[in-house]
């Protein structure tokens, strides 16, 4: 299960951030804080997990910004990698062209996708073209 | 609003500019404007991204999310996920922000807002418009409390049947979030949950095999109920899933819809786990999905560690386990570190099943622990450490030493800790087991625990036949490595004790070097040791007391001897200053007894050492070389094991001597000179 869901700039703002447990607010920042030391300095070479408390954070980086996954320690890393690669397509898909001031700006639609994407902690829709269509669905009502 | 914050160029600033956005949405919020009210809630949101407090809006969700539009419904769930988590955190931020309310009205007040809550809930999830209901699944999923499990399981249960997919596959997640907070609830949902594996839709299948992982997790029955209902049917799923023909909407590098393929796999784990017929109806997909997934993208990897993962799980298969591990073994030669990674980490599960099939990857192994990436030395130095057995003790431990000498800093801890238990664990010989020792010690001597030298130190005075080779080695390596402080205790305790071993080359093995070792050439080692600055307390302590041993062992050198040791007779140390007083005197004053007192100490228990190491014997007291004593200051003391007294930095701890000669030993570092001087003198 995923249990948080970051997305972090290389000065470490948090762009995105979706948990799926309980965490109080100075706890999050915390977490958001040590995540992102965690992430920020590591070798490109190295894998992309790390081993965070008691749980396993799969990251990716795309351009300046860190997508991490936070998930259980018996989780398919492998699996995750390619969710979020998935993730990053969709946006790039939505967004045509994806850049950092996107997500800033648009923060409620990340949302939006990300809650297509991914509920309660699990993968929820695999398709690409499904989820910009329920999107542009989404879209057309408001 | 968020241009204004971007622009803004320090901290400061950007609080300024949060304050009055904050302020001015309050204004709003206490005008109670219908237009601006979802805007207000996105800036809201921001705020919150950014860090702020926002509790203030909260009651403006309930409000967006009671109003009939789309738009201000969906921003209004939006704010809801963001801002609050579960029920519970609701409803104390209510609390705090009704404080000036007497009790009484508080609760009621609170019990008002949940009431509309949940009323407002359960009208969104029967609403006829599939978005707003879709809306409501996602703040369930995603914010779900006990108590609303409960209320809200059977509303969500029937929408597991709603017409629309993306209806159905909202609430199969919303089961799962429903059956981990209340486990209770599992089997009401059993034939739905099992409704959905029969889906078409990918997005509906993938929830429910994650919704029927989930409950046969938390639920025997529902496990019970998949295996005999579903386990072919999953089995069909997999097999249309990997024969699929090429679909560009779920393609993911050349292969149809991974994801599913890792959860269907991942099913078909817990329902073969610890079931011999469901394990037979999956060998033939198992060995068909393991055999035919491209292996060049990540996407295949991750099947194909996934598959790995289920014949590793289910029941035993030997052709199977076989070729999962192969599967590993290619792993291993990857070039991606992620791959070789997750290969290390199931190579330790399968250690355990089949050790056999593993060792025969133990080359790819050693080469990961010398890996530039800390994860993967970690990992694979941890497969080496459970792959180690007699027959290749030595050659492991070989490639394992000449790798400490050029590995990380970081790394040394580790690797060092897991070398010395290995040699210890496994050593076939004593030769062998100092050799191994004195290199790890001269290599990484810094980093090993005292444990390890202590018991370095008993099975060296065990040896005997050996003593000669040992002091000599460690005079050799002390020549070239003085900065390993553990090293240079071990041999400075060792040339205390076999100072004239050494000079007068005794026991000299066929496979040694000649070397001519002068009483001088010993002695100026072991003073070097006292007078370095860098020497911890500890090892100067050791060397005062083997100075004091070479004055008997080297009779001619005494005089040079007393001059090292009285320059710190105003040590600052008071330990030191001690020692240095109480030796003087027993060189300078009690010649006729200095022989019996410095004599060689008594061979150390070995089974003892081992026994206290390990925590099993109870209290030292109950062991008949120590028994408890009374110290002349009157406080009883509990003795220790000989090898401690001796090492013992702090005197006050050790005992005072019974009757045995070896005793007097322990005496030195006890008591001080007076009493000793009584019973001898």
């Amino acid at each position: 299960m995923i249990r948080f869901i970051l997305l972090q700039n290389r000065q470490g703002k948090t762009r995105l951030a979706k948990y799926y447990v309980p965490l109080e607010d100075s706890e999050k920042h915390k977490v958001e804080y040590e995540v992102h030391r965690l992430v920020v300095n590591r070798d490109p070479k190295f894998t992309n997990f790390v081993e965070f408390r008691t749980h396993k954070i799969i990251y990716r980086r795309y351009a300046g910004l860190f997508f991490s996954l936070c998930v259980d320690i018996t989780d398919n890393e492998l699996a995750y990698l390619e969710c979020i690669h998935l993730f990053v397509e969709i946006l790039d898909h939505f967004f045509s062209n994806v850049c950092e001031l996107d997500l800033v700006f648009n923060f409620h639609k990340v949302y939006l996708i990300l809650d297509e994407f991914i509920l309660a902690g699990e993968l929820q829709e695999t398709s690409k073209r499904a989820i910009i269509e329920r999107m542009g669905e989404l879209e057309k009502l408001e | 609003m968020i241009r204004a914050i971007r622009a803004c160029k320090t901290a400061a600033e950007e609080r300024t500019v949060v304050r009055k956005e904050c302020a001015a949405i309050r204004d709003t919020i206490n005008e109670n404007d219908q237009d601006y009210r979802h805007r207000n809630l996105a800036k809201l949101m921001f705020i919150h991204m950014l860090g702020y407090p926002t509790h203030f809006g909260q009651m403006e969700c309930l409000k967006l999310i009671a109003s009939p539009g789309f738009p201000e419904k969906r921003i209004g769930y939006l704010g809801l996920m963001l801002l609050l988590d579960e029920r519970q955190e609701v409803l104390m931020l209510v609390t705090n922000s009704l404080k000036q309310y007497p009790v009484s009205i508080r609760n009621s007040f609170c019990f008002c807002i949940l009431a509309f809550f949940y009323s407002d809930f359960q009208t969104n999830l029967n609403h006829t418009n599939q978005y707003i209901v879709g809306l409501a699944l996602c703040a369930l999923g995603n914010i779900c409390s006990a108590e609303m499990a409960r209320d809200l399981a059977p509303e969500v249960e029937r929408l597991l049947q709603f017409r629309d997919p993306n209806v159905r596959k909202k609430a199969a997640l919303c089961t799962i979030r429903i059956i981990k907070k209340v486990p209770d609830l599992a089997e009401n949902f059993i034939n739905s949950a099992a409704g959905l594996l029969r889906e078409k839709h990918h997005g509906v299948l993938i929830t429910g095999v994650q919704l029927c992982t989930e409950l046969s997790k938390v639920c025997g029955e529902a496990l019970e109920y998949f295996r005999m209902k579903c386990t072919e049917g999953l089995v069909r799923n997999l097999k249309d899933l990997v024969n699929s023909p090429y679909s560009p909407e779920y393609d993911v590098g050349g292969i149809t819809d991974p994801f599913l393929h890792i959860r269907l796999l991942k099913l078909l784990r817990v329902l073969g786990e610890g079931d011999a017929d469901a394990s037979d109806c999956m060998n033939d997909i198992l060995a068909q999905v393991a055999t035919k997934t491209e292996s060049n993208k990540v996407a295949g990897n991750a099947i194909l560690y996934e598959c790995v993962q289920t014949i590793m799980s289910v029941e035993d298969n030997g052709g199977l386990r076989v070729l999962a591990i192969n599967i590993l073994g290619r792993f291993l030669s990857n070039r991606d570190n992620n791959i070789r990674y997750v290969a290390l980490n199931m190579l330790i599960k399968a250690v355990a099943a089949d050790a056999q099939a593993v060792q025969r990857h133990r080359a790819t192994i050693l080469e990961c622990v010398k890996d530039s990436d800390a994860s993967i030395q970690k990992r694979a130095l941890e497969l080496v450490y459970s792959l180690v057995n007699e027959s290749n003790v030595k050659s492991l431990t070989k490639e394992l030493i000449d790798y400490l000498e050029v590995s990380d800093q970081d790394f040394r801890g580790d690797l060092t800790s897991k070398i010395c238990s290995i040699v210890a664990k496994f050593a076939p010989e004593k030769i062998w087991y100092i050799d191994q020792m004195l290199k790890v010690l001269s290599e990484a001597g810094n980093f090993v625990k005292d444990e390890v030298w202590h018991s370095v130190i008993v099975v060296i005075s065990n040896a005997s036949d050996l003593h000669g080779y040992t002091v000599r080695a460690l005079y050799r390596a002390l020549q070239t490595s003085v900065e390993q402080e553990s090293l240079v205790r071990v041999a400075v305790w060792c040339i205390g004790e076999y100072g004239d071993i050494l000079v007068k080359n005794v026991g000299m093995l066929d496979l040694e070097d000649p070397i001519t070792v002068t009483e001088s050439d010993a002695l100026d080692v072991v003073e070097m040791t006292v007078k370095r600055h860098a020497s911890d307390l500890t090892t100067k302590a050791m060397a005062l007391v083997a100075l004091l041993k070479l004055c008997s062992r080297f009779p001619s050198c005494s005089e040079r001897i007393r001059n090292v040791i009285i320059q710190y007779k105003g040590n600052l140390l008071l330990e030191l200053q001690q020692r240095s007083i109480e030796f003087n005197r027993i060189i300078a004053n009690y010649q006729n007894i200095r022989s019996i007192l410095v004599e060689r100490m008594p061979v150390l228990d070995e089974a003892n050492f081992v026994g206290r190491r390990d925590g099993s014997l109870p209290g030292t007291a109950s062991t008949p070389t120590g028994p408890s004593v009374n110290l002349p200051n009157g406080v009883t003391k509990t003795s220790v094991a000989p090898l401690v007294d001796l090492l013992d930095l702090n005197s006050d701890e050790a005992p005072a001597p019974s009757s045995s000669g070896g005793d007097l030993l322990q005496d030195l570092l006890g008591v001080d000179l007076p009493s000793t001087s009584e019973q001898f003198g």
